[in-house]
């Protein structure tokens, strides 16, 4: 069963060949045996799981079932579940209990999915590899010396594992789409603005978008139909109809125009990286696509505007975790600056620490002119990079990462850990959808394709995302972590 | 040396929305601590603010009323600090495009003279909590019901030159918010709250002085007091050879006296930003067209009115503009009677009398507008006097009697006019002082005006002061002359 | 843009983080090789460009003055560190 995607569960479940409690209990199983090795969640809900999984047969039962009623699921750990820890991978939530839902969780309890747990993360979404949780490093199922990416590791990594057959993750800077390239799946981050950012804990509020991730794009299609739409609890939220994403996973690409950035090809791109994803373009010629080069000329300035704007954000959105109303709070405060400071100094891990100085300093009198207000310029001209290749080319094509997963332990320097994000930043900056999708492998390690499409584009990514899974097999392939712990 | 007085204001004004400028939660004022601070108002993780549409109206209201430009763009940002009644470690505001641009102020002085205050712009915000110092074992609560509760931000340029003006200022404020009905305007419960920017200057010099800023300064007269103090205070420092320096100050109003209020604090960095959980807002000419055909007469322009169109003297169309209220009771009055002169009279004279008397404000007025109009019908038609009226006036407060008629009905008010019964009343008069008479008839021509007031009052006494006392006073003459 | 320790330390501040002298030195060694990166801004014209704040071009809506929240003090109140009587309790704040 774990080696199943999304559509082919939902398929089994309403024939009746399988129960939503025999599913469920099997992927708590898995986790249950072979997490101790992964490290993927931090907190498992058997319990509600199993009775949510009763109820979602009684539904089915009942003849009251959707599409997704009784797929187990799990939430990265910076979405509030009311009554289960939401912890955001910090110390400074390790006690946080949410009284509320995310619109997204609600969303997917409504459409009957059953959350396992919540998986680990880079703490506060702030990493590129998952070493930055309070709760430990979470390891690649397909080697474990390697990294899972981040922020969104534990999540791609309990998809690999099959621990789950998908998993919502959060991404700020490519923290959906690295981790899932590194983890030989699909994840999909969709238009800023498209999925209600309600509840979910917030890292740089112009940037974070949530998406779904899965073996298959038309697995995402599935829960990109639960999840996105307007709500009225977000003002950034979009009010603007939401197709039904599976109905055109099927249209044909011939005459479809993919756009190659001559920058997403350049010096630190890794040969063997390269090679995949140039194949996979050849893949798309063979399907009836047109492929040129085009050219993103301000994407050198992208993680450069990006480590203003984002650390900017979260300098802010931080502030609230002060020891009084909620969260880590320091022993016998001596005084209330002494609350404040030792109480944040204890529960922040070192790369908060990192951000929220350069977001402070970068905000400070006398520097907020050179930096924060020249970084919204470039943003801008970022964003126009995009919207010009767009009059030419309908999709654009290129690596997720320049490497596939390095080792554990292997990028001290965060600036080295920066620059991990070359291909995926610009796009958040931007607030246009991108998805990766496995293909192939470099060092025995998966290479994610990163296809990118212009603003409300999603329908057509997971379209031309949906055709190279049909005409290839590395979104089917497992790890053998994944089968040795079947 | 002549010094001038520098002092621009900044009010805070509560808007009177059912619930918060960012969330669901109500703005009552009152409630068990921490009842009505929703996750929002919390800064819970995750949640996200959604603003008020009436909070927006009420801003844009102000900003019509106040002639000021309203740009069609306007952005909140954070200003960031930490304290412990500001739970998310920013206040929304709006630093760099408010939605209330440039405008004025009428203000009216002492001598009835007016002046125009500019203003700088207004902006939405939201309020912070309340910080509690009672102790609880040596630790300080937090009661967050106030945060989030809109506020419209007013400063002025540093157009006023004396306490009175900035006292009428702050006056003409209130009475713009409460016509509005923006504002319950309410200063001892802080729907109001002032903070005043004060520096001196020597006269004729063209450059500010270094300015202090006055916290708390929450009444009409505790805005005089602190200024004049800070005034002094500045003037005193200057010319003992030292120096203003620029601090904020707290105003203490039981010891009269203002203080610096940290010392050891550092400037602070707010490190203003554009909100990214919130757009712009953008406003189109076709909403402020809707709004500005909504707005009420405002005081400036009834203070007009009232002076132009119903001849009342500036004091007064000044005083009976100052509140809504005041103007609608005193305009429903004058519509009844048809006089606004005695209109106005009558409201400031005898009504405000017993409504200070009793600590009654005019909304709770036990003597209607429509009674009080009939009343004054009563005296400009004869039927009554003005004494009489007096009479009428108390029965009506006193609640005895439905109306200015049935009380002159049932206590025989009703003024003698009957020539007759005024002689007869006379002839007794003068046939039971045979002294007085005597003495009017020896005294000098010119001192014998005086004398006749005697017999006026014994006229007025018989009659249980229904006679008419002009009629009385000729009639009483022509017949005393005789006896000369 | 050099940063100087001075400057972490008042960031350190204004953020309300303790940091030890050591956690300091570490901080503006790090910190000053993030602003390097981030000064490659500097090389590019923006001049005439205006900022960008949100991706999109969108504008805010407007929430109807309702009251849709009701008193939720004691579930907010359960991850709270310290409440009496219903207050969120902290060191004494002197004014």
């Amino acid at each position: 069963m774990h080696d199943k995607t999304v559509t082919q569960l939902a398929a089994a479940l309403k024939s009746g060949e399988l129960s939503s409690r025999e599913l469920t209990s099997h992927f708590l199983q898995r986790i249950e045996k072979a997490d101790g090795s992964l490290n993927s969640f931090i907190t498992v809900t058997a319990e509600q799981a199993m009775s949510q999984a009763a109820a979602a047969d009684k539904a089915r039962a009942d003849g009251k079932a959707g599409k997704l009623t009784g797929i187990p699921l799990a939430l990265k750990d910076i979405f509030c579940t009311q009554d289960v820890k939401t912890s955001c991978g910090s110390k400074m939530l390790d006690n946080f209990i949410a009284p509320y839902n995310a619109t997204v969780v609600e969303k997917l309890r409504a459409a009957g999915t059953i959350s396992l747990g919540k998986t680990n993360m880079d703490e506060f979404a702030m990493g590129s590899s998952n070493e930055n949780s309070h709760y430990g490093a979470v390891k690649n199922p397909w080697d474990l010396s390697a990294v899972p990416g981040g922020s969104s590791g534990g999540s791609a990594a309990a998809v690999a594992a099959g621990f789950v057959p998908a998993a919502m993750g959060t991404d700020t800077g490519g923290s959906i789409r690295q981790p899932a390239a590194f983890c030989g799946i699909t994840g999909l981050k969709p238009t800023y603005g498209r999925v209600s950012r309600y509840g979910i804990i917030a890292y740089a509020s112009s940037l974070d978008q949530a998406g779904p991730m899965a073996r298959t794009a038309e697995d995402c299609a599935l829960l990109l139909n639960v999840i996105a739409g307007h709500d009225v609890r977000d003002s950034t939220s979009v009010a603007r109809g939401v197709p039904d994403y599976t109905e055109t996973l099927n249209a044909p690409l011939s005459g479809l125009k993919i756009g190659l950035p001559k920058e997403y090809f350049g010096d630190g791109l890794d040969p063997e990286v390269e090679k995949a994803v140039r194949e996979a373009v050849k893949v798309y010629e063979s399907l009836g696509a047109t492929v040129r080069e085009v050219s993103l000329p301000h994407t050198h300035y992208a993680i450069p505007a990006y480590y203003v704007i984002a650390p900017a954000e979260a300098s802010s959105n931080l502030s609230r975790y002060d020891g009084v109303r909620f969260g880590h709070r320091c022993d016998s405060p001596l005084d209330l600056q002494d609350l404040y400071t030792r109480s944040r100094a204890e529960g922040f891990g070192e790369e908060v620490k990192r951000r929220i100085l350069i977001g402070t300093h970068t905000l400070s009198e006398g520097f907020f002119d050179a930096y924060y207000t020249k970084a919204q310029k470039v943003r801008r001209l970022i964003r126009q990079d995009f919207l010009d290749a767009f009059e030419d080319v309908d999709v654009l094509m290129g690596p997720a990462s320049p490497t596939p997963a390095f080792d554990l332990g292997a990028k001290k320097d965060p600036v080295s850990m920066y620059l991990q994000d070359i291909y995926t930043i610009a796009v958040n900056l931007a607030g246009i959808p991108g998805i990766s999708v496995p293909a192939g492998f470099a060092g025995g390690r998966p290479v994610g394709l990163q296809i990118l499409g212009t603003h409300f584009a999603e329908a057509q990514l997971l379209n031309v995302a949906h055709q190279f899974q049909q005409a290839t097999d590395w979104h089917t392939q497992l790890p053998a972590f994944a089968e040795e712990n079947a | 040396m002549q010094w001038e007085t520098v002092i621009g204001l900044e009010v805070h004004v509560q808007l009177a929305t059912r619930s918060k400028i960012f969330s669901g939660a109500s703005t009552a004022f009152g409630a068990e601590p921490n009842t009505q601070a929703c996750a929002v108002d919390l800064g819970l993780p995750g949640v996200l603010p959604v603003l008020n549409e009436q909070a927006v109206a009420m801003a844009v209201q102000f900003g019509l009323a106040v002639h000021a430009e309203i740009p069609e763009v306007s952005i909140f940002d954070r200003k960031n600090y930490f304290y412990p009644d500001l739970p998310k470690g920013y206040q929304t505001s709006q630093m760099y495009h408010p939605i209330v641009g440039a405008g004025e102020v009428e203000i009216t002085l002492d001598d009835d003279t007016t002046k125009r205050i500019r203003i700088h712009h207004a902006h939405l915000e939201e309020d912070a909590g309340k910080s509690l110092h009672e102790d609880f074992q040596g630790m300080t609560g937090i009661d967050l019901n106030r945060a989030g509760t809109p506020l419209l931000e007013i400063v002025s340029e540093p157009d006023m030159r004396s306490a009175k003006e900035a006292a009428a200022y702050l006056k003409a404020i209130h009475s713009i918010v409460t016509y509005l009905g923006i504002s319950d305007g309410n200063m001892a419960e802080g729907s109001m709250r002032c903070d005043v920017n004060v520096s001196v200057r020597p006269k004729g010099q063209e450059a500010f002085g270094t300015r202090a800023e006055i916290k708390n300064v929450n009444s009409f007269r505790f805005v005089e007091r602190a200024i004049a103090f800070e005034v002094e205070r500045q003037i005193e420092l200057i010319e003992d050879g030292g120096k203003v320096v620029q601090e904020t100050r707290l105003f203490d109003p039981e010891r009269d006296e203002t203080r610096s209020m940290r010392t050891k604090e550092e400037a602070n960095d707010y490190r203003y930003f554009p909100c990214p959980d919130l757009l712009p807002v953008v406003l189109d000419q076709a909403y402020l067209e809707h709004l500005r055909s909504q707005l009420p007469e405002l005081p400036a322009d009834k203070r007009a009115r009232f002076q132009n169109e119903l001849g009342l003297s500036a004091y007064d169309a000044n005083v009976l503009s100052a509140s809504r209220e005041m103007a609608e009771f005193f305009e429903e009055v004058q519509r009844v009677c048809g006089d606004a002169k005695q209109a106005a009279n009558w409201v400031q004279g005898e009504l405000s009398g017993a409504l200070n008397r009793e600590n009654l404000s005019i909304q709770n007025s036990p003597v209607s507008a429509q009674q009080l109009g009939e009343l004054i019908r009563r005296v400009l038609d004869d039927t009554i006097n003005g004494k009489a009226a007096k009479q009428v006036f108390q029965a009506l407060w006193n609640g005895q009697g439905e109306n200015a008629d049935a009380v002159i009905e049932a206590k025989g008010l009703k003024q003698v006019t009957d020539t007759g019964a005024i002689e007869a009343m006379i002839d007794q008069v003068i046939a039971e002082s045979p002294a007085q008479v005597a003495q009017y008839r020896d005294s000098e021509p010119e001192k014998r005006g005086k004398m006749i007031g005697y017999f006026v009052g014994q006229v007025m006494k018989a009659s249980r002061g229904t006679a008419n006392p002009q009629q009385v006073n000729g009639v009483l003459k022509e017949k005393l002359d005789a006896l000369l | 843009m050099a940063l100087e320790e001075s400057h972490v330390r008042r960031a350190a501040h204004l953020a309300r983080l303790a940091v030890s002298d050591d956690q300091a030195s570490g901080f503006v060694d790090d910190l000053s090789r993030i602003l390097d990166m981030v000064d490659q801004l500097q090389s590019l014209d923006t001049d005439g460009v205006a900022p960008l704040a949100h991706p999109l071009d969108a504008t805010q809506r407007l929430r109807a003055d309702e009251v849709t929240e009701t008193n939720q003090r004691d579930a907010f109140q359960r991850c709270a560190p310290a409440v009496e009587n219903g207050l969120y309790l902290v060191p004494r704040v002197v004014e």
